[in-house]
């Protein structure tokens, strides 16, 4: 048995939810080997070789793979797919867009989104935003999978030394660019990796309002997240959006401030370690899933807080 | 041009989804059922295109069991002009949908493919880009903006940590994320009018495409319950929790 995991990143640095995928693959039990596509990616593959239990970083630095443009990329791994029994990429932007252009060309199922492995050929995975677990038996030889990152310890990042192999096939499809890409630029730690998140939803009222949890997030090194009732009223732009159809996260601490606790949201940060809730309506149901909840008006508890740290 | 849309018959987002008592499945008798919101947006932006020129024909298809068509009928309420069911029986898997959405890509060639990023039963996200591959045709997957420029289509992405924006060659396929657009209410007059418009059916065979199943739902359950915790009485003691109690902060 033997799996090939995509990794993530953006040519200059491996991103950590390639550590997640890993050990995902770890537990399906097979030889591992990483496939780094970019170009000018080697530092990136310096990186993966360091990873504990990796057996062969593979590496196709070619301008066609450079945005990691789906039509290109899938091509390649189905190609690359000949030799493993298992695919694996973590369900980040990334993973979702392109493997199931691989199982596609594989002629196989995907399985998406797995939260365990519960052996080589079954899964669970989270269906209706979360309200069911399903396990999930496939029947294909191989297998194209995607890994929900917070469901998955992180393997170490350091120790191991694998080898390095360029791999020389290049694949251009041809059928689309990359014109550009607007990354919001923060001094906070990414959402999907922070240890504490912190985030308004529509309690906070407007986009202004979101500058009270600065601080506290400054205090506490903390991500700043959103609902999806923030981000529909505008507040604040679309990629802070914690939820079903968002970002999925799992930090040691959430503060949900402002935040009813609709089912969409509660998929997207019910596996953090501890949650604490700051509403007004005593009775919204985000109180049902926190470990501390404080009935109180945010606009008071917010710069207490923040004075209290 | 002509846009093909898919949609999807759903549990309505509002119903709270139970598995059964023995776990064989999940609970859905008597629910309520809709179009998939992701679907009703793909919807949206189709009948948009058609309005402002781009489009001249916008046809919506199905694949799943008679009852579909009630929401090949909303979509045709919402300003499609015509209906295409593919009739199966039974769950069907995102590879096989995105076969039999080929079939109907070949018979109708259409320029642009929209479909929703998802639907909210399976949250499987795969079979716009299985359609892509399986066509050949380049994808805007989790699109939160569109234009046709000439042959090319650009579509504005959400992507992880901001935006991306990517040149596509027509025909193009397209998902769509929460963002594109916010859809219109069918008017009365307009779901009277749908009643009367174009529904053709087709089976599997029709299509060529072989009905396969890879995937064996072994078990659903509901998910780990987190229990609720304690009431605070004020920020001090929230701090104090955190610090002695959680040790989550320091």
């Amino acid at each position: 048995m033997s799996t090939l995991v995509i990794a993530e990143h953006d040519n200059s640095s491996l991103k950590p939810a390639t550590l997640n995928a890993v050990a995902a693959a770890q537990a399906m039990g097979a030889d591992i080997d990483i496939l780094v596509a970019g170009a000018d990616c080697s530092a990136v593959a310096d990186q993966a070789k360091a990873i504990p239990g990796v057996g062969k970083v593979l590496v196709a630095d070619n301008a066609a793979y450079e945005h990691q443009l789906a039509e290109n990329v899938s091509l390649l791994i189905a190609e690359l797919a000949a030799n493993y029994d298992n695919i694996v990429a973590p369900s980040t932007s990334n993973g979702k867009n392109t493997l199931p252009r691989v199982a596609a060309l594989l002629d196989v199922a995907q399985i998406s989104d797995i939260i365990s492995v519960e052996s080589a050929d079954t899964f669970k995975r989270p269906i209706y935003a979360g309200n069911v677990i399903a396990t999930v038996q496939t029947s294909d030889a191989k297998k194209v999978i995607t890994v929900r990152t917070t469901a998955f310890d992180a393997v170490a990042a350091e120790g191991g030394a694998a080898t390095v192999e360029a791999v020389s096939s290049v694949h251009d499809a041809g059928i689309s660019t990359f014109v550009g890409q607007e990354v919001a630029v923060s001094d906070r730690p990414e959402l999907t990796a922070a240890p504490v998140v912190i985030s308004g939803g529509r309690g906070m009222q407007n986009g202004d309002n979101f500058k009270l949890l600065d601080g506290i997030a400054d205090k506490l090194g903390a991500a700043i997240g959103a609902s999806r009732a923030a981000v529909d009223a505008g507040f604040v732009p679309n990629d802070m959006q914690v939820g079903q159809t968002g970002k999925i996260v799992a930090p040691d601490l959430y503060i949900a401030v402002g935040i009813s606790g609709a089912i969409q949201h509660l998929a997207g940060m019910k596996d953090s370690k501890v949650i604490v809730a700051i509403n007004k309506d005593e009775d919204a149901p985000i109180f049902q899933v926190a470990d501390y909840g404080l009935v109180a008006d945010l606009f008071n508890a917010l710069p207490e807080l923040e004075a209290a740290l | 041009m002509k846009v093909l849309v898919a949609v999807k018959r759903v549990v309505d987002y509002n119903v709270k989804v139970r598995a059964k008592g023995d776990g064989s499945d999940v609970d859905l008798n008597n629910v309520k059922m809709a179009i998939n919101p992701f679907c009703e947006i793909a919807v949206e932006e189709a009948v948009r295109l058609k309005e402002a020129g781009v489009a001249t024909e916008v046809i919506a298809v199905s694949v799943g069991e008679k009852p579909c068509q009630e929401q090949i009928r909303t979509a045709l309420a919402l300003g499609a002009d015509r209906g295409i069911h593919v009739e199966t029986e039974g769950r069907v898997e995102p590879l096989v949908v995105a076969k039999l959405l080929k079939g109907v890509v070949e018979k109708e060639q259409p320029q642009l493919v929209i479909l929703g990023k998802q639907s909210i039963d399976g949250d499987n996200n795969q079979t716009g880009q299985m359609l892509g591959a399986l066509t050949n045709m380049p994808q805007g997957t989790f699109a939160s903006e569109i234009k046709v420029e000439g042959e090319k289509l650009n579509v504005i992405r959400e992507v992880d940590g901001g935006l991306q924006t990517v040149s596509l060659s027509l025909p193009a396929i397209v998902t769509t994320d929460l963002r594109l657009n916010e859809p219109r209410y069918a008017s009365l007059p307009n779901i009277m009018k749908a009643k009367k418009k174009q529904l053709d059916v087709f089976t599997p065979a029709d299509l060529g495409v072989e009905v396969t199943r890879h995937i064996t739902q072994l078990k659903v359950e509901p998910p780990p319950e987190r229990k609720a915790g304690i009431k605070v009485e004020d920020v001090a003691q929230l701090v104090d929790k955190l610090k002695n109690e959680a040790k989550v902060i320091s």
